[in-house]
Parts: C-alpha cells; structure tokens; sequence
C-alpha cells in the first residue's frame, strides 16, 4: 500500500515532538518533563516509521519509552519535590545559553537555505519488508567490531556501577 | 469515485489473503482496518465480561464456594451488573492528587492494552495489520503500559499507591528482560529455512511454524519447551498477576496503585489488566503454540480430519448449548425461579444458534482460525486462574530472585543452545 497523507503526519510529529521538547524544559515539575519527553520520544519513534525504519522505531519504543523513561521517572519519584517546585531558577547561564541557541538556529537556517545542494535528492534504497534482517546484515556483518566494543562499553559501564554501589563484592 | 471505492472495499472481502493493513487499495484498507478493529474491540470487551465472571465462578469452585449465584442463573449477569455499578459510582479524584497525570495514566494503561492488538494474529488473514516488527511493535507497546502504572502510582499522592507502583516497575523492568531473551529464542527458530532470514512479523513466526511442520515447543526438544515455561513465567508477572501480584497485594498494599482510583477509572485499569492478560497470552500462543495452525495438522492430516477438526468449533458451542439446557433441568422449581430458567434457556438457544452457524460452509472456513487461536488463548486463561487459586504469593526478595538470578541465566543459556543447534541441525 502506498503511503497516505505523508505531509499531514509529518508536521503532526513533528510539532508533538518539538511540544514535547519546549515542554520538558519549562515544566517546574520533573515528573512532568519527564512525561513530556516521553511525549517527543514517542513523536521521534513515529518519525522513524515515515523514514521506513520500522526496527529503529521499534527500538525506540522499548529502549527509550518504554525501558530508560520508566527508571527516569523511577528515581524522580522518590525526589522530593515539594521543594524544587517553590525554587527559583538558579541558573546563571542564560548568556551562554543564548550563544548556544542561536549557534543552532544560524545552523538549522544555513541547513534549509543550502540543504538543496549540499545533500543530494536520492530515496534509500531500502525495502521496508527486509529493513530488521538489512540492519542485522550490517551490525553482525560490516560493523560488527564496533558493534561488539559497543557492547563491551556497556558491560564496563555496568560493572562500574556495581562496583561503585556495592561496599563489600 | 464512490463505486470504485465501494468495488474496491467489495474485492478485499473475496480476495481472502492479506490482511487489510496490505490490502490493495487505500479505501478497502482503511475500511476494513476499521471493521476489524471494531471486532477485535468488540470481541475483547466480551472476553473481558465473559473472564470476570469465570474467574469468580472458577475460584469459588477450587475453594469449594459456589461463587456468583444471584444475578441471572448461575450468577451469568453479575459482570453487567458489576459494569453498571461501576459506571455509576462517584469518579473521585483525591484533593492532593496530581489532577493531570491522575487523569492521563488510566487512559496510558487502557490504550497501551488495546493497541497491542493490531497486530495479534487470529488467522492468515485475521489481523489488522502485519507489521515488519510485530512482536518487537507488541512488547514495546506493552512494555509502555509500566508508564501508566507508575504515574498513577505517582500522581495519587499517596503511600500505598506509589510502594505498589514502585514494585511494579521493578519488578516489570526485571521480568521483560528474561521474557526478551525468551523471544528472541523462538524468533531464532524461525531463520531455519532455505533463506535463512528469520522474522518478527507475527504471521510470519506463525507460517514459519507451518512450513517446519513443528510448532516452536516441540523444536529441539526442550530447548523450546524451556524457552516457552521462561515466556510462560514472566508474561505472569508481566501483567501483576498471582503468584507475582505484588503491586496489588491486598494484605500489604491495600489495592497497590489503584487504591486512588474509583468508578470508572477503576474499571479501565481492570480492563487492561485483562486485556493485557490476553495480548500476552497470544505472544506465547503465536509464538509457541503455533497460532490459528488446528492440532495435528501432520499426525491426523488428510481431507476426512480437516473436515472433523473444522466441525469442532460448532460442536463446542453446540456442547455449551446442552449444558445450558441441561442446567434448566436443575435450576429450583420454585415460581420466583421462573424467568431466571426462561433465561438460561434463552441464552442456550443462542448459543445453539450460533453453534450451527459454525456448521454453514463459507462461515466454517471462516471461523476456523480464529476459533483454534482463541481455543489455545483460552487455555492460558483458564492457566492464570487456576495460578491464582493455587499459588501463595511471594515476597519481594523472592520474586527478583527468582527473575534475575533463575529465569535471566536459563533465558541466556537456551538463547545460546539454540543459536548451536540452529547451527548443526
């Protein structure tokens, strides 16, 4: 089937996204900014789908929202909030701050001006019913070292934490 | 526009193959998309109703009671009136509670529950839709559903609620990942073709049980058998079910994270729960129980058994329909029992109807496969109930022990064998 309606989903996504984002970081309460990035990540996950990458999506589902997400809201639970909430901002860095943003709106501006001819038109070719064993192919195939210190980041980071958690092994 | 739309709709119904997620064209797709999201919504809600009262009459008979008895014969109308008592309770939400996320994490926990039935496979044809990423898009979606668990948990602002939430996203967390690992076994068994590309497509785990003559539990005795008992574990405590209810234990917890929630909020989070229950159960039916695939299909083939085993749909009902009957011949003789025989009576009549229904050809043929996937979804209902009649509950302690410590090394270890024995066979 062909797909439907592609501009409408596309804003659509992208404005819960970007909601979600500006969400996040004016909400006083951190159970609410974590719920809103949920929100964009959800919206980021949707955003895969458009780009037929239904494994990416799926990832994203179970690892960021579903996975990540819930230990986030897991440890700000136990925070007291109370407290936070009636604080004002203590953050001095609204200067570098500005910088910043503004870095990444000259960039995202010089991106749409230039984009056309900077980054070729070309649809991936990519069948969407092959994508999950196309990525397995490149992971465990071409990419398989990095894959593999990847991992084993990972279980050093997890052993770092045990260590650092546990007095006594 | 409008006759080619309708001919369109028309062709899909004859066509028979894909499901309407691949239909042809846009308006038989989205058409039928709907129809069959409206079943499976309509079929669940029942299912749900149907659960409620068995798991009560069921339990009062493991412990000798004879359970719901008032409401209609055999207490059978106690769940509608259960229904309307909830809907017309007061919907209270408490002074110190998180108004928004109190509002949203009941809604998160229902739609988490019903979406993951897009992609369930009643039949070849019977889904909504087949996606690439079927059961990594079904544990995802309800691995989302701990998000609504710990808001409300979070949102009541209160201690029972956000111990029980605490628990549950632990002990959920903990559990998927064994449950992952289990998956990932079965989904290992479905590259063992000419091609050697597996898939997570949930028709396709079911066809590629079809075409290996084997359904995922009997392959490589007992690797499959083990990988299908870790699943068989974990989608147990997945759903907060006894023995691992610690989230709602009762004489702890009160209610756990629902002890907030009255009315009908109340009654969405028990609608997911079981509908949840269901989308769990049909994980471990497609992925190890082979599906819509009838029993026997290599041991009893042939045209004379196809024809038995497609007549057992009907005769089951039509076997319900008796006990229905055969119930009237019990039921007290006094005057004020008389509607409540004419009732039964009633309701065996229509099952009797629709048992020889099942019998009309086209209907048959129809009906089969998702006759035999709910026949097998059953099964591991009736398995949840009799699990709470039977099992004591355990401690916290014992319950990450036996998920992180029991069930994640054997998970880790039968991934392992299997990837060896995919291998050398």
């Amino acid at each position: 089937m062909q797909p439907v309606a592609t501009t409408f989903f596309f804003y659509m996504l992208s404005g819960l996204a970007i909601l979600g984002g500006v969400l996040v970081i004016t909400r006083k309460n951190a159970v609410h900014s974590a719920l809103a990035l949920i929100l964009s990540l959800l919206a980021l996950a949707g955003l895969y789908l458009m780009l037929y990458a239904p494994f990416v999506a799926g990832v994203q589902i179970i690892l960021y929202a579903g996975g990540i997400m819930v230990l986030f809201l897991f440890v700000i639970m136990l925070v007291n909030l109370e407290r936070s909430q009636k604080e004002e901002q203590f953050n001095q860095q609204w200067i570098a701050g500005l910088l910043a943003a503004a870095a990444l709106g000259a960039l995202f501006i010089a991106i749409y001006v230039k984009g056309q001819k900077l980054f070729p038109q070309r649809i991936l070719q990519m069948p969407e019913e092959s994508n999950t064993q196309q990525v397995a192919v490149l992971l465990y195939g071409n990419y398989m070292f990095s894959f593999e210190i990847a991992s084993l980041l990972l279980l050093v980071a997890i052993i770092g934490a045990v260590v650092m958690a546990k007095k006594r092994i | 526009m409008l006759a080619s739309m309708f001919d369109g709709i028309k062709a899909y119904l004859f066509s028979g193959k894909s499901t309407p997620g691949q239909a042809d064209s846009i308006p038989a797709s989205l058409f039928w998309a709907l129809v069959y999201i409206l079943l499976i919504f309509l079929g669940l809600s029942i299912a749900v109703i149907a659960m409620n009262w068995l798991e009560r009459k069921i339990l009062a008979h493991m412990q000798v009671r004879l359970g719901p008895m008032r409401v209609g014969p055999h207490g059978l109308l106690q769940p509608i009136a259960d229904a309307l008592k909830l809907l017309i309770k007061e919907d209270i939400t408490p002074a110190a509670a998180d108004k928004w996320v109190f509002w949203l994490a009941p809604l998160m926990v229902v739609i988490t529950a019903f979406t993951v039935f897009i992609v369930v496979p009643f039949g070849p044809a019977h889904a909504v839709t087949d996606m690439n990423i079927g059961i990594l898009f079904m544990l995802g979606v309800s691995s989302l559903s701990v998000l609504g668990i710990v808001m409300a948990g979070w949102a009541s602002n209160s201690h029972y609620p956000l111990m029980g939430a605490l628990r549950s996203s632990a002990q959920m967390v903990s559990y998927e990942i064994a449950m992952g690992l289990a998956v990932v076994s079965a989904v290992l068994m479905t590259s063992l073709n000419d091609k050697g590309t597996g898939t997570l497509s949930m028709i396709g785990i079911v066809q590629a049980q079809a075409a290996q003559h084997v359904w995922f539990v009997f392959k490589f005795f007992p690797l499959g058998l083990i990988a299908f008992f870790i699943f068989a574990v974990a989608m147990v405590a997945e759903t907060n079910r006894a023995p691992f209810d610690l989230p709602e234990a009762e004489s702890e917890l009160t209610a756990g994270f629902h002890t907030e929630y009255s009315g009908f909020r109340w009654s969405l989070f028990f609608l997911a729960e079981y509908s949840a229950m269901i989308a769990v159960s049909s994980i471990a039916v497609t992925l190890w129980l082979g599906g819509w695939l009838r029993p026997f299909t290599d041991w009893l083939s042939g045209d004379t058994w196809d024809m038995v085993f497609a007549l057992i749909p009907g005769l089951s009902l039509l076997f319900l329909a008796g006990m229905c009957f055969y119930s009237t011949t019990r039921m007290p003789k006094h005057p004020s029992f008389r509607i409540q025989t004419a009732g039964l009576a009633g309701f065996g009549v229509v099952l009797a109807a629709a048992g020889v229904l099942l019998f009309v050809p086209p209907v048959r043929a129809w009906v089969q496969d998702i006759f035999w996937f709910s026949a097998k979804v059953a099964v591991f209902m009736y398995l949840y109930i009799w699990y709470r009649g039977t099992f004591p509950r355990y401690r916290f302690d014992q319950l990450m022990k036996v998920g992180w410590k029991i069930l994640l090394p054997i998970g880790i270890g039968v991934l392992v064998l299997t990837a060896i024995a995919g291998v050398f066979f």
